[in-house]
Formats: structure tokens, sequence, C-alpha cells
């Protein structure tokens, strides 16, 4: 369960971003936002090589006392960054794989929607309702 | 809220107003619609109103609670009274008279009770309530009002069958309501003095199922020809016509109600036999103006409507770029950025609706889904928060254009599983994927993660499913007396655990080593007191070798690493039966093991013995159904095996001969019809020699385990357990023995009890022989990702210097 999920649009400026509610929202979007650094030094260490041979998912970004960021970049520079607290039992690296899986099919539903800009923000009630999935349960 | 203190006659008028909004019964929301229509009685200008649903809080909660509502009546009789409208005049004001409404609508209200009382208190009230702003204009209680009222019944028995309005509502979307509730009686006309519909449709909230979707059928139903000069006009330009009712153009005077009101009525008549129907089914009309429409852009109905095109098409609509958004989601149902014509239909019918100022759905309705052929029914019915929608499908069958009725039944679970299917579908591809890709590794630690559990698990705790009271006493016993007794009460709570355990809980669970759980729970299908006995015999096994196989369960036998991987070719060829059913480093077993044969049936010879268990592993794929399970076993042994492995390699010798003699001293029996054979089988494998061929052993292959390779590792299980035994096999046997008098049974007694320990000592062996052949699979597994980590490796090497 992320506490935190965004989604960056290439030129890094925010497409959706959305933090569980009762944490400070802001100190979310600040971390989301150093993120972008570390995700883009991981893309062009490996970006020598093809792009194809990039793997989508970046893993750990980095690790704080409190939580952990996760990143995953798609083959269009659009960045997923996702925030869990560390105090949740451990997500395992599959389960973090598995919801970034479903952050990119939801996104690409979304560019398939022709009245959707890219660019835009999102504002698709699907894509709402999946992450909402994602994020953690907090009364 | 501040408090508010309501004289008695307020609270008594408050009371029943509140019952009187209270249409869904809730006693603790008042319906928005009709607390708006009785603010509009009120005769209060808009923004007073506004006014007022701030100051009462429901702005803020999004509906009117019952303290809501109650301050919202005061501040209606404050402004009713001229009083500036102000949070403290609620208890500072004294003396206030009681809210004023109109009063025709309280008459209209008890004539329309009696009149619509069947259809039950929400339609009558509402007809009370649905007069008024017309009644606002010029209160006219004809036969005309009640037309009206007749209409905004039908309507109310839609709004009855679904949530009327949402407590989400926020009183801006109030005016939504509004419209809907003028809809109604307008039919097609549009004599509601909108006062401010225009505004309204600014702040467009998506979230009205249910008020639009009450609303729906009356709209739909009115008459068709208004409707097509909706869509012709939606075509070109906004359509001035004034069947868009929601401009303030369509302001017509009372009169043209009146005039209009027989005509409409018929109409709702005519409308209510279908008005049951689902609300946004499409009309036959519709249909066909749909599919014009979608011949205009794409001459073949079978095509496809690019999505640039689409969007063009409904750009004419002049609705906002994200409610168009919102309905491509709805109605693009397979998400492939193109409309077929069921998709452009529906979605035309969302924008048509729109405009008529139905609120979007949440979800696509089910009548507007694309037909979907193929799907199975699945379980799942996503809650749709437009329960009347839902509710109206029972007509849905009566639509002719739609999907055909035979769909409507299947078409809820269909459609609404086809986003989760499509998902899934997704994932799995992805997965499988993930599978081919790099990361092959996390894939098998996902599947080594619950088994890790598992390998603690040492001694799943055998519920006996099937009742033997020898077995059950016995395997008390055996529990009690055994040292392993701890570590089997871990497993005890073990088994629960996993997921496997699940499955094989609604078999047998054993209390048998590690290895006996997958293998014992997949046999225990034919045969639990099998099971049982082994796991006594186990247990037996274990606590005659207490220093050795106290914790893990018996390691498979080393020595017959040979059979076991014959077994295992042998398995490949039975598991063959079951190729993908697993993932990375998941065994697929072969189905349930096939009823033993019969002890007595034993084998006189050693040497048939192999051939027996080689007609035993060809016996095993019998229960084909009970491969889907294997795996889950599969994996549960492996990893139990993983535990055991390493233990008992020196007992195999042992056991085998252990196996052999208990086989002879197992009577044959049924229940262990299977152990023994399988530890017949193991034993002529291992030790043909030992085995004193005596037909008393009635060990023979009573029923081959279905799985071949089960049966040897069964008997390799056996074997060990037995080995174990061995040593001290008189001293076992005698504990047997010894554990037999406590039973009360008579001599006979005793040899049954020898009978079932070696019954049960062939279920262990079939189950360690069993766990074997899974960790070999493991192993193999293992080695498979260590060669993709290599590869991998490999690739990545030329960014190692990155």
């Amino acid at each position: 369960m992320a506490v935190c999920i965004a989604v960056i649009a290439k030129e890094n400026y925010p497409l959706y971003i959305r933090s569980v509610p009762t944490e400070n929202e802001l100190k979310f979007h600040y971390t989301v936002h150093t993120s972008l650094d570390v995700v883009d030094e991981k893309i062009s260490a490996m970006g020598k090589a093809l792009v194809d041979q990039r793997e989508l998912y970046l893993g750990l970004l980095y690790p704080t006392e409190d939580y952990k960021v996760y990143g995953y970049v798609t083959n269009s520079k659009v960045k997923f960054v996702m925030v869990v607290d560390s105090s949740n039992t451990a997500l395992r690296d599959n389960e973090i794989r598995s919801m970034f899986r479903k952050l990119h099919n939801s996104y690409t539903d979304i560019m398939c929607n022709p009245f959707y800009n890219p660019g835009d923000r999102i504002h698709s009630k699907a894509f709402d309702n999946m992450v909402t999935s994602m994020m953690m349960q907090v009364c | 809220m501040e408090g508010l203190t309501l004289s008695e006659a307020e609270q008594r008028y408050y009371c029943d107003l509140f019952s009187y909004c209270d249409t869904e019964s809730t006693k603790k929301v008042a319906s928005n619609g009709r607390v708006l229509e009785l603010f509009r009685a009120a005769q209060l200008p808009n923004d007073v109103v506004m006014q007022i649903m701030e100051l009462c809080g429901a702005t803020r909660l999004g509906y009117f609670g019952r303290s809501q509502f109650y301050i919202a009546l005061k501040l209606v009789a404050v402004a009713q009274s001229g009083l500036p409208l102000r949070v403290e005049s609620l208890n500072t004001v004294k003396d206030l008279p009681l809210p004023r409404f109109v009063v025709s609508k309280n008459e209209q209200e008890s004539r329309h009770t009696a009149l619509y009382s069947s259809d039950a208190d929400n339609a009558a009230s509402y007809s009370g309530v649905i007069p008024p702003p017309p009644g606002r204009i010029q209160v006219k209680k004809g036969s005309v009002s009640h037309d009206t009222v007749q209409q905004r019944t039908s309507a109310d028995q839609q709004e009855s069958t679904s949530p009327v309005v949402s407590p989400q509502q926020s009183p801006p979307t109030s005016p939504h309501t509004w419209r809907k509730h003028n809809r109604h009686p307008s039919g097609g006309n549009n004599e509601r003095p909108l006062a401010g519909p225009g505004p309204f449709w600014a702040p467009f909230s998506e979230a009205q199922p249910g008020s639009s979707a009450t609303s729906d059928p009356i709209w739909s139903g009115h008459s068709p020809p208004p409707h097509q000069e909706n869509w012709v006009s939606f075509a070109d330009t906004p359509p001035t016509s004034a069947l868009l009712a929601m401009h303030p153009a369509s302001v017509q005077d009372q009169t043209t109600v009146r005039t209009v009101a027989s005509a409409t009525t018929t109409n709702e008549i005519r409308r209510q036999s279908s008005s049951y129907d689902d609300p946004w089914k499409i009309t036959d009309e519709q249909r066909q103006y749909y599919v014009n429409q979608f011949k205009t852009i794409q001459p073949d109905l079978n095509g496809f409507i690019p999505g640039s095109a689409a969007k063009e098409f409904f750009t004419k609509s002049k609705l906002p770029i994200l409610e168009l958004s919102h309905i491509w989601e709805l109605s693009d149902f397979d998400k492939d950025g193109a409309l077929t014509l069921d998709e452009f239909c529906a979605a035309f019918h969302l924008v048509v609706a729109r405009k008529n100022g139905y609120d979007l759905p949440e979800k696509l309705p089910e009548s507007l889904m694309p037909k979907l052929i193929d799907l199975e029914d699945s379980a799942v019915i996503p809650v749709i928060s437009e329960a009347g929608e839902q509710t109206g499908e029972v007509g849905y069958a009566s639509s002719p254009a739609e999907a055909p009725p035979s769909k409507s039944p299947s078409m809820p679970s269909l459609n609404q599983t086809w986003p989760e299917l499509n998902q899934s579908s997704e994932q799995w591809e992805t997965f499988s994927e993930r599978s081919s890709s790099s990361q092959t590794l996390t894939q098998f630690d996902s599947n080594i993660a619950p088994a890790d559990p598992d390998t603690a698990i040492v001694h799943p705790v055998p519920i006996r499913m099937t009742p033997s009271k020898i077995h059950m006493q016995e395997m008390e016993l055996k529990r009690t007396g055994s040292d392993h007794a701890n570590p089997t009460s871990p497993l005890l709570v073990k088994p629960p655990d996993l997921p496997e355990e699940n499955k094989m809980s609604s078999s047998v669970k054993f209390t048998a080593g590690n290895t006996v759980n997958g293998y014992s729970s997949s046999d225990s299908y034919t045969s639990d007191p099998e099971q049982i006995g082994s796991t006594v015999t186990r247990q037996r096994s274990h606590s005659g070798t207490s220093p050795d196989s106290t914790a893990p369960p018996p390691p498979p036998p080393r020595p017959h690493q040979s059979h076991s991987r014959s077994s295992s070719l042998d398995m490949n060829r039975s598991f063959s039966v079951t190729p993908g059913q697993q993932q990375a480093g998941v065994v697929a077993y072969p189905p349930a093991v096939p009823p033993r044969p019969q002890p007595s049936q034993g084998p006189g010879p050693h040497m048939h013995r192999p051939v027996d268990a080689e007609g035993l592993i060809a016996h095993t794929s019998t229960s084909p159904q009970q491969i889907p399970e294997q795996p889950n076993f599969a994996d549960f042994s492996q990893f139990e095996a993983f535990a055991a492995s390493g233990v008992n390699k020196e007992e195999d010798d042992e056991i085998e001969r252990h196996t052999e003699v208990l086989q002879v001293e197992k009577p044959s029996d049924s229940a262990s019809s299977l152990r023994v054979a399988k530890a017949d089988g193991r034993v002529e494998d291992k030790a043909p020699a030992n085995v004193p061929t005596s037909a008393g052993k009635g060990t023979t292959p009573l029923a081959p385990p279905p799985k071949p390779i089960r049966r040897r590792l069964k008997s390799e299980d056996e074997l060990r357990p037995e080995a174990e035994e061995h040593t001290q096999k008189t001293g076992v046997i005698a504990a047997v023995l010894a554990s037999q008098p406590s039973i009360p049974r008579s001599v006979g007694k005793d040899k049954k009890a020898i009978q079932a320990s070696i019954r049960r000592n062939k279920e262990t062996n079939t189950v360690l022989a069993r766990l074997n052949s899974e960790l070999q699979q493991q192993l193999k597994d293992v080695l498979e990702e260590r060669i993709s980590l290599e590869v991998q490796l490999e690739q990545l090497r030329p960014f190692s210097h990155l």
C-alpha cells in the first residue's frame, strides 16, 4: 500500500500526484520532486545502452527512515513514483512491480482516450479508482 | 453545528418534513431532491436557498442529515420572516413562525397521497413535491397537475427502485436534481420555470447516478421525436430546441404545460410501461439514429471509429472536454482508442443524456455495454452505484435494440468482469513477460517466499477426514507419545497458513513429516486413512529416531536418488498432464492417487514389485481433477522436502527394510492400501531382497498412487521413516502394540493396529518420496533460475562500467 503515488511527465512536471490525505501532503510532494533526480540518474546510467534494454522498473530509489521511494519509468519518459511507508510490512518487490504495472496499464488506458492531451493533468476516474485501491487505507 | 432548540411544534413539523424528505427511509439523510423541492416550495430566492444550505452545513457535508435539515428549516423560517440569515438567528430568534412551504404542495401531498398510494409513500409524497415548482408560479391543482403527478409517479417508481439521490450530493449539485425533477413533468416540455438551470450546467458533477438514473426512464420514455430533435440538433449545433430543456430559453408558461400535459400523460402512460426498464436503455429510434451517425463517420458498421474522428464528432456536442473524456472512458470498453458500433452508441447515448442534464454514471450502465461474447460469467459483479439502473435490468430483456435478453443475466457479470478480465489478462501478460524477462528470479522468490513458512512446517497436524477410530486413536497416541509432538504442534498451526494447506485440509491434514503434507494430501483423495496411518507411522518413526528426525521430516532417501530421478522421469511423464500448472519452481503433480489395490493383491514376488511400481505409476494419472491441487501440494511438499532434505539419507536402506518388514506386518488394509502399495513398490525398488515376500504382507500395491513418482517417493518417504523405525522396529511395533492396548479393543485390534501402523509407515514413505520428487523439481527450477540470472548478468555486464 503506497502512501503517495505520482505520475511525472517527461518534462518533470507532475501529471498526477496523490497522497494519503492524513499525512502532510507537501512532504510527499517534496519527496517525489527530489526523487526525480535519482530517477534521472538511473536513467542516464542505463541510457548508454539501448533504451530497449532499459528496464522500466527502477526499483528502490532511495530510502529514508520513514518511507521508501520506488520509481518506474516508461519508454516515453513518463515516470511513476511511489512512496511507501517503511513501517509497512515490507512490501515485496514483486508487489511493487505489480503496482507499477497496474499504474502503467491505467496510464495507457488514459492515453487511449482521444480527449486526453498528453501533458494534461490526469482527471480520469478509472485512474483515480485504481490509485485508491493501491493507496494505504487510512481512516 | 450549533445547537438548535426547537419548540415542540417546530420539532413535530420538522420531523414530519424530514420524514417526508426522507425518501429512502434512511432516517438520517433527507433526500436532496426532496429537500430542494421543499426549499423551492418555500418561495425563497435561489441565492437565499443556497445560503441556507451553506449555513446548515449541507454544503460541507454534501447531504442533508437530520440536524442539517432542521437547521435549514429553521433558516427557511428565518428567511421567510424577512430576517437576515445568520447562524445565531437560529437560536436567538424566538417565536419564529414555522417555515412556510407552498401550501399547494401540502394539499397536493394529501391528495396525491390518496391517489397514488400504490406507489408507496415515496411516489405520493414525491408527487406532492413535484407540483410545487410549477405550482410556485401558478398553483393550479387541476387534472393536469394530476397528470404531471402521474408522470412523476412513474418517475417515482423509477426512483424508488433506485437511490433517489446519492447522499454525497453537494448543494451545488442540487440544481442537477432540481433539473431532474423539472424534467419529470416536462417529459420534453419545458414548463419548468428554469430560474437558473443554465448556470448550473457548469458544475457538472458526474456522481449523480441515482438521480440521473431515475430521471432517465422518464426522459428516455419521452416521445421519440423530441429525442430525435435533440440528436439532430446535437449533431449540428447546440440545439435550440426546447428539448434541450436545460436552457433558460426553455422556460415556458404554465399553460403550455397544462395543454401539453394531457398529451404527455399519454406519453407517460405509454412510457410507464417501458419506464421500468433500464433507464439507460437505448430505444430503437435512438439506436437507429446512432447507427446513422456512425455510418457518417465509418461506413462499415463492423469497423472502428478512430479516436480522433470520435473526438471531433463528440466535441461538436459542446460538452466540456472533461466530461467527454469521462464519457470516452466509460464507453471505450476495450480501451483500444477506437469505438465500435456498440461503443459508439453507448458514447452517443451518454452524450445525449448529459446534454439533457442527466449526470454521467460512475460505471457504464449494463444496457450500454457493448455486446461481449465468450466471456464466462464470473462471480465478480462490481457494485454499480446506480442501483436503479441495475434493478432496471429486469426490464432489460425487453430492450430490443441492445444486447439480447439472454445476455442480460450474464451481461452484468460479463461486462463488469470485462475490465477486470482485461486488467487481469494484462497482468497475466505482464506476468508472463516478467517471467520471460529478468524477473524470473523474483518470480522464483515469490514462489519460494511463501514456501519458506512451509519449510518451517515440519509436521502438519493431520486432521482425519475419514472416520477411523483406529487411526484416530493411534494417531493421538502417536502424537502424545511421540517425541515430536512438539514439533508437530507448530505444524498444527502452520498448515492452515499455507494456501496449499487449505486445499489439502479439505482432504487430510497430516502431522506427517514435511514431505508428507503435499503428498499425503494429494493422496488423501482416495485414502484418508492411509494418510493418517502414514502420519502415525511417521510419528512413530520420528519417535523412534528422535535424535535424528526431530525437527525436519525424514529427508528424501539419498541413496534412492536414482530412483527418485527415475521416478522423476516418471514424474515428467506423468506430470506432462499438468504442464503449465505451475510457475517456475512449482512441481506439477500428477492427479490424485488412484485407490490402491488391495493389499491382498500384493504381488508375491518381489520382482513384480518394480513392475507393480511402474504399474502403479501408470495408475497415477487417474484423477486429473486433482492436478490443480497437486501443484499446491507440490509447492508445499517441495519446501517441506527442503527442510527434510539431508536428514535421512542413511535411513533409506533401513527404511526399505523396515518398509518391507512393516509391509509384511501390515495386513492388507484397504485404507492403507495405497501406502502399502507404494511402500511395496518402493521397497521393491530399493531393497527387493529384503522384503519377505509373504502374501501376508498385504502391502501389495493396493491402489498405486496416481502419481508414480509419488508412489515411489512415498515409498521412499515411508522407507525413511520406516528406516528409522527399523532401528527400533521392534520397539516401534511394540510401541504400536503397546499403544494398541490402550485402545480398548479386543486382541484382534492389536493386529489391526499393527496393520494401521504399517499403513502409516507406508504413507509416510510415500509422502517422503513425493517430497523428494518435489525437491528435485525445485532443484531443477533453481538451476534454471541460476542460468537465467547468469544470462542477465552477462547482459548487464556492459553496464557494469557505468
